[in-house]
């Protein structure tokens, strides 16, 4: 393990003559996007191409007693007219379970509401127009006729036998629960000599990506095919989910994914808007282009978070934890989200709780409901912020019980970086953390002894500052076991063809996609040091489901893990062809022969040989000339999906220093660090940036962010107004420190890094807010987002 | 419905733009469906996250706060037309160098604004550079990267002033 800061760590197995790995190469794609060049889905125009608009049901829970379309299907420019019951003759309906997840259970969801809209903002009747706005008057011209139905809005009393069922047909609102024992828990409460017990509770947030959902679907009733054009970071998901539903086969369907407006798994999801824009192009035989308004997105991009954790923690005066005991409960909406489901976020929270800690007696329940809002499902690091906040929230608390400093609780407790392979008091596996290390270089890093001067000495005038820390783990380069287990047809495994032009650079064809992370960079430099030619000789195919390797796309921090081991496996499989036909030119032994900087050369002492368009003159013009019976293969697909380990967890610690203005309640991030462990890093400025980013996120949730709804199921903040994200101004600098401690499961040792920061966050700033409040006696806020208000009610003065 | 539509002439990019639009039509609508510049994004719709921003007469406005019909005799540039000149390539590259985008979305919107805070001189604070850019949403960055971009842009333009 070493230290890195902005240097690349030393790799002797990838430190090849001109190695990308460890190098801060720029981007290769971002220029068209500060020239205005790019092409989001968005911006996609084709021939004949209509739009729809959708008609959505202003009630959390209601029957629809009639639909006129009369006046709307004469409103000017208007196409078509389309109800839940007439498209449901075009495509089928979808269940978000999965086997895995044991006892889950979904009601059918359509495309479009048939008989019942469950939440407000679910589409009631479509209209498809030659333009947005035209479509829009159309929809305003559309009558339906509602019966309101009781909604169930509050996850608490959803399971109360008075609570009305929403889906009469499942017996109860409970989507699903999961209790896990581990260890003994009750003893370990037992031989604590202090117990500190509280309820965490986590707003409801959203993605809010800049680009808001977009598609344009366009079904070729010549070809029998259907090509779409979506922002999405699963278009092999995509492809197969819109042909089982439309009654298609596979090859029948194509899905491109150019340049996307952000992600953070908003875009991984099946949306019925989406569904229904692709059955009305079937149904409609021309190109529609459906584009969410800010206000749809709010009430219909997937919400998550909105989790109540009542938790407990034992500890002995020594500072060793004897015993967790946590007891989640999550309302999803009227849905589990299709494919993923809406059982994951609470299956992770039982997962992750007390993970970085050896304490291994543990008790957990986690109960998931259904509730008239709109549906949850997975968000940039799944779980991650509420346990990580639910873990150090009890840390930080329980060090403070006993007088104990927040960081030497956790080096008396955080896993031993020498005891690995390990496990997580609820058994996840661990191949190889740094919890130790990482901790030790953020205590450097940000002079925590010198800070805590500063904060004592501020404190005698009256001004209220605050450390907080966040250890954590994060799940990334997810196996089979996340999905494909459970009977999702979503890939695990991903693969990268790469080819030699004839020309002498190398075109890679990858079935990760990129959302701004620097997936094309990541492959494009490690394709360029495995086969061996300069970065500007390597071009990226990605996002389209007819050129590139099936694959599951860019999700749970696997781009760079998965796809990136995939493109050192591609690139050394090409270079081994590639020299097998330069020994039959050069009448060498290809053991003698290596490629460097785009030529052939002699492995020893590195005379250039051939240049690498010769080569590729000769193979592709002049294969008359090589030696009978010799044939070159210039193109090599390799595919890669990790086996030794269910996931590749990374590690690493967070701290927020801020201060509290105890008159107005507000919160000033004054500084904020993280140290991350993500094994091999590629690409450090890539990295560091994934972290900022998410970081920022992170911060948002614990701050600002707030799907507030009232007690009818209405969504009452559903602008950018009104809720809140984080804006430049609010946002403090962030010092990213590294420890390097590759996965033996991959050559490349790369682990993901797209979520730790958003892992972290909240439960760093919520430590500090705390913090800073204690020595004025305020109540622990663990209460998301942490408001002004609510901080002068902790501080009893409202 | 549409009975309300208006004949306006303006400069898009130095190119004189003739059109038919309806009244109710935004100004970002206009230059994406109707001059097919979508360099210029729609994010919020209301004037909070700035994705829409060009310039009008030389001013950094919302494009979804302005009619089109409000900019008839106007000079209007977007990226598209910005980037054709050399008046941003330094702030480009400085974007590119430090990764002050990921998804690039508000990219534009924030090259713009961005230039008008250079564009008034002087080397401004990280603190006034952050304010400046306090009304363009990045869901992506964190925006450290994006202030560190313009701040080495204003120190690059204020020593290369110093030295002429």
């Amino acid at each position: 393990m070493k230290i890195t800061d902005d240097s690349p760590p030393t790799l002797s197995a990838l430190d090849r003559p001109n190695s990308y790995i460890g190098r801060s190469v720029p981007r290769p794609n971002l220029a068209r996007l500060t020239r205005g060049r790019a092409q989001f889905v968005s911006d996609v125009t084709l021939p004949r191409m209509a739009h729809v608009a959708f008609v959505r049901s202003p009630h959390a829970h209601a029957r629809i007693t009639a639909i006129a379309t009369a006046a709307a299907k004469t409103s000017p420019g208007v196409i078509a007219v389309v109800t839940g019951a007439e498209l449901a003759k075009v495509i089928t309906p979808w269940v978000g379970v999965l086997t895995h997840l044991k006892g889950i259970k979904s009601a059918p969801q359509h495309a479009i509401a048939v008989e019942r809209a469950c939440w407000q903002g679910e589409a009631v009747c479509a209209v498809v127009a030659r333009t947005r706005a035209e479509a829009e008057d159309g929809c305003e011209l559309v009558d339906v006729g509602y019966e309101e139905l009781p909604a169930v809005t509050d996850a608490e009393t959803a399971l109360d036998a008075g609570t009305p069922v929403i889906h009469p047909e499942l017996g109860d609102n409970l989507t699903f629960e999961r209790v896990l024992v581990a260890g003994d828990p009750d003893q370990g409460f037992k031989d604590a000599d202090a117990v500190v017990e509280t309820t965490f509770v986590f707003g409801r947030h959203t993605g809010v990506t800049n680009e808001a959902r977009a598609i344009v679907a366009d079904w070729n009733s010549g070809d029998e095919r259907l090509t779409v054009y979506q922002g999405t970071q699963a278009p092999h998901m995509m492809q197969n989910l819109f042909a089982k539903h439309l009654g298609l086969e596979e090859h029948q369907v194509r899905v491109l994914t150019k340049d996307v407006g952000g992600s953070f798994g908003i875009k991984v999801h099946t949306y019925a808007d989406e569904m229904a824009t692709v059955a009305l192009s079937k149904l409609l035989k021309r190109p529609i282009k459906f584009v969410a308004d800010r206000i749809e997105s709010f009430v219909t991009d997937i919400h998550a978070r909105d989790h109540r954790v009542k938790a407990k923690i034992g500890v002995k005066s020594d500072g060793s934890i004897t015993a967790w005991e946590i007891d989640d409960l999550t309302g999803i909406g009227p849905y589990s989200v299709y494919p993923r489901t809406s059982g994951i976020e609470a299956n992770q929270i039982v997962n992750l709780t007390g993970g970085p800690y050896t304490c291994p007696n543990y008790r957990a329940r986690a109960r998931v409901v259904f509730q008239n809002k709109n549906v949850m499902c997975q968000y940039r690091a799944v779980g991650h912020p509420i346990a990580t906040a639910v873990t150090e929230g009890l840390v930080e608390l329980a060090a403070a019980q006993i007088g104990m400093d927040p960081l030497e609780i956790r080096r008396r407790n955080l896993i031993p970086d020498d005891a690995h392979p390990s496990s997580g008091p609820s058994g996840i596996k661990f191949e190889a953390l740094s919890h130790h290390e990482s901790l030790a270089h953020l205590d450097a890093m940000m002079n925590y002894a010198g800070l805590r001067a500063e904060q004592k000495r501020l404190r005698a005038q009256g001004i209220y500052r605050g450390i907080g820390f966040a250890s954590f783990v994060e799940v990334t380069n997810p196996s089979a076991a996340f999905y494909g287990i459970g009977g999702a047809k979503i890939s695990a495994q991903d693969g990268v063809t790469i080819r030699l032009d004839a020309q002498g650079a190398i075109i890679c064809q990858t079935g990760v996609t990129e959302q701004g992370q620097g997936a094309e960079a990541v492959i494009a430099q490690v394709a360029a040091s495995s086969f061996g030619v300069p970065i500007e000789r390597v071009r990226i195919i990605t996002g389209d489901t007819d050129n590139t390797p099936y694959g599951g796309g860019t999700w749970a921090s696997r781009a760079a893990g998965i796809g990136g081991e995939a493109a050192w496996q591609a690139g050394k499989a090409l270079r081994a062809n590639v020299l097998a036909c330069a020994a039959s030119i050069l009448q060498a032994k290809p053991e003698n022969l290596d490629i460097r900087n785009g030529a052939i050369v002699d492995s020893g002492t590195g005379t250039e040989r051939l240049p690498l368009h010769e080569l590729a003159r000769i193979a592709y013009f002049r294969p008359d000339t090589l030696p009978p019976g010799f044939q070159a293969e210039l193109m090599a697909t390799r595919h890669y999906v990790p086996r030794a380990w269910p996931f590749a967890f990374t590690n690493g610690i967070q701290a927020s220093y801020l201060e509290v203005d105890t008159e107005s309640g507000f919160v000033t991030l004054l500084k904020h660090w993280c140290v991350e462990d993500c094994g091999t890093v590629i690409n450090p400025q890539l990295v560091d940036e994934q972290i900022r980013g998410g970081v920022v996120q992170g911060l948002g949730g614990a701050l600002f962010e707030h799907c507030i709804y009232d007690e009818r199921g209405q969504l009452t903040n559903g602008n950018m107004a009104d809720y809140l994200v984080p804006m430049a101004a609010e946002m403090p600098d962030i010092e990213i420190g590294h420890v390097v401690t590759p996965t033996a499961d991959s050559e490349l040792g790369a682990k993901g890094a797209g979520e730790a920061g958003t892992a972290g966050a909240p439960g760093a700033v919520m430590n500090a807010i705390n913090d800073a409040l204690r020595p004025l006696g305020a109540k622990p806020l663990t209460d998301m987002p942490f408001t002004p208000g609510r901080i002068l009610q902790a501080l009893d003065r409202v | 419905m549409n009975a309300r539509v208006h004949d306006i002439t303006m400069t898009v990019n130095g190119e004189e733009t003739r059109a038919t639009v309806d009244a109710r039509k935004t100004l970002v609508d206009f230059l994406r469906d109707d001059a097919a510049l979508t360099g210029s994004h729609i994010g919020c719709e209301h004037g909070v996250c700035g994705a829409c921003s060009v310039r009008v007469d030389g001013a950094v406005v919302r494009g979804c706060l302005m009619l089109a019909v409000q900019c008839d005799g106007a000079r209007v540039e977007t990226i598209e037309g910005v980037a054709e000149t050399d008046e941003i390539t330094d702030l480009q590259e400085a974007f590119i160098a430090r990764n002050a985008l990921q998804c690039g979305y508000c990219t534009p919107g924030m090259l713009l604004t961005a230039q008008e805070l250079l564009a008034a001189g002087g080397v401004p604070s990280r603190e006034q550079i952050r304010v400046h850019l306090s009304g363009n949403y990045c869901r992506c960055t964190g925006y450290q990267a994006i202030v560190d971009a313009v701040e080495a842009v204003a120190q690059a333009r204020h020593s290369s002033r110093e030295t002429r």
